[in-house]
């Protein structure tokens, strides 16, 4: 099956930045993929030469198949993207703005879908506001409704949920996964790292232009992430031998790295042979933050 | 040209929506000039025989009207696009450049023809002026304000500020626009501005269109046609060219 995005040895320098060196990546139709990486990776860089808006200094891209520049109208026509800056257009109603923008794309009588789009985006008593009356998270959800009017099998959202309150955030992650679930390719880029981890399957990090690690989120959980225990302790001393697992040291609490969890019952009879009672006994589920900052800092 | 309609749509919309600005308001500045001017100058100027200064006067001040406000049309918007960023609305759609020229020359156009005919409605109750040739008048007030749509549109993708537009209109299409004899012929100016308004196209726009009211000009009507529509043409393509390779909107 032709891949949803094909990305192939791309280049961008702006001045002496180079924002973007050698990034090579396949995305597959139906994938939930997340784009991750400090501010200033590329992120953004990436996402604007994938829809045209900028252009790679050295590479290829393609959208469903179709190259970005040479083809640029089936490859536009193929994606949607919400873009990270808040940008509307203060002339226009939000109802006007959708369909404008459904008439860029040659959709014509899209009223159906603007109403369903408007509904899942809580914006149905906004419809006939002016964009400019709006608040910055009604702002970002107009711009996801926007993305959407022309229903483009790959979806790229960058930062989508930034400024938005925890309940639309909800109701949007629902939505974008019913489009996923319907067929749709996502693609996201946010600082929310819990959302990608709960959200994607594949993960591609981001730093200084360069692809650092580009995993499923399965993999990256397991194979970067320690499993660790936190523990009290009393009395509230942890034996020598036991020193060189520990990886955090709280006022009250010691965090262990154990290989796999059957090192734990080795370190609970270590601490019975101690005299040493644990009051307190919390396994932490490996977490993509962690994951992060390693791969992070490794390179 | 699935997203061309909408496109024009969208920048008929735009000045209709603020029409007081955009409409009403140059039709009220171009009524001040005619009636300052004319007030002034109708005892002591005679351009043509038997058209008096105010007639004269009327199809100039038109004529400005409607190139000013097709370059302001196509530039404002722009600009107002750029600088506020929901031009990647218009960027991300599979809009070519020909659709994204097409539509913002001829709103140009229709903003620069309503405005201008705004101007002579009004300007009926004040003088009568003769009517000669309406083809011609027409093919002047297209091509001048194609010709001002598309500096418009040079001007709104060069500029990164609003004191950058400023600029190119306050030494550009100004100097041009007053230089071209809007409030006089150029035969009563001294030599040297005689022949160097004849190296300014904005002239014979002005010349061309007040032939069609007048039957009669400066230069022959045919090498007005010719002048106007050849810089038509030349500012189109590098319009397009411009728009083409994404000059300051796909970096
Ligand atoms: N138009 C531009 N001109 C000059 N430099 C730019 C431009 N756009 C991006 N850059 C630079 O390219 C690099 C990558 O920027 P980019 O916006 O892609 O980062 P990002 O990963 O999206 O970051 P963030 O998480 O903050 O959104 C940065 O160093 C940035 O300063
Ligand atoms: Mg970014």
């Amino acid at each position: 099956m032709t891949p949803a995005i094909q990305i192939r040895e791309v280049h961008k320098s702006f001045g002496a930045v180079q924002a973007l060196r050698n990034v090579s990546l396949e995305i597959a139709q139906g994938e939930f993929f997340a784009l991750l990486g400090p501010n200033g990776a590329g992120k953004t860089t990436l996402i604007n030469i994938l829809a045209g808006l900028s252009r790679a200094d050295h590479g290829k891209l393609a959208v469903m198949g179709f190259d970005v520049t040479s083809q640029y109208r089936e490859a536009r026509r193929a994606l949607g993207v919400v873009p990270q800056e808040l940008v509307f257009d203060p002339f226009f109603t939000v109802r006007e703005t959708l369909t404008i923008q459904s008439g860029y794309f040659g959709v014509k009588n899209n009223r159906g879908w603007i109403d369903e789009v408007i509904h899942h985006l809580d914006l149905a008593d906004k419809a006939d506001t002016n964009m400019r009356a709006l608040s910055g998270g009604m702002k970002r959800r107009v711009l996801v409704a926007q993305a959407l009017m022309h229903k483009p099998p790959v979806i790229v959202l960058d930062e989508p949920t930034a400024g938005v309150d925890v309940e639309l955030r909800q109701a949007l992650w629902q939505f974008i996964r019913k489009l996923n679930a319907d067929g749709h390719t996502i693609v996201l880029t946010t600082h929310y790292l819990e959302e990608a981890e709960a959200l994607c399957g594949r993960i591609a990090m981001l730093k200084q232009g360069k692809i650092v690690a580009l995993d499923t989120t399965k993999n990256l959980l397991e194979s970067f992430s320690a499993r660790r225990v936190k523990l009290r302790l009393s009395p509230d001393y942890l034996p020598d031998d036991l020193q060189s697992m520990l990886t955090q040291r709280s006022e009250t609490s010691y965090t262990l790295a154990l290989n796999d969890y059957s090192e734990l019952e080795k370190v609970m009879s270590r601490l019975r042979e101690a005299g040493i009672a644990a009051q307190e006994i919390e396994l932490l589920q490996p977490d993509l933050e962690e994951v992060f900052m390693k791969i992070m800092s490794k390179h | 040209m699935p997203g061309f309609p909408t496109l024009f749509y969208k920048e008929l919309l735009r000045f209709w929506k603020v029409s007081f600005q955009t409409i009403l308001a140059p039709m009220l500045t171009a009524l001040l000039y005619l009636l300052i001017f004319s007030h002034v100058l109708e005892e002591h100027v005679q351009v043509y025989d038997g058209v008096s200064y105010t007639a004269f006067l009327v199809p100039g001040l038109a004529m400005m009207a409607v190139l000013q406000n097709a370059f302001a049309n196509s530039s404002s918007s722009l600009i107002q696009s750029k600088i506020t960023g929901n031009i990647i609305f218009m960027l991300l759609p599979p809009l070519s450049h020909g659709e994204f020229f097409l539509a913002y020359i001829l709103a140009a156009i229709v903003r620069g023809l309503v405005v201008g005919l705004g101007v002579f409605a009004m300007t009926l109750w004040f003088v009568a002026v003769p009517l000669k040739y309406p083809l011609c008048v027409l093919l002047f007030a297209l091509l001048g304000s194609g010709i001002l749509g598309a500096m418009g549109i040079i001007a709104g993708i060069w500029a990164d500020k609003f004191d950058q537009l400023a600029a190119f209109q306050n030494f550009i299409i100004i100097p041009l626009t007053f230089l071209s004899g809007v409030f006089y012929s150029i035969h009563s100016l001294p030599q040297f501005w005689q022949v160097a308004s004849h190296f300014n196209p904005f002239f014979y726009m002005i010349d061309g269109f007040r032939y069609g009211f007048f039957g009669v000009s400066d230069v022959a009507p045919g090498l007005s046609i010719a002048v106007v529509a050849s810089c038509f043409l030349a500012l189109s393509l590098f319009t397009l060219w411009l728009l083409k390779i994404g000059y300051k909107l796909r970096y």
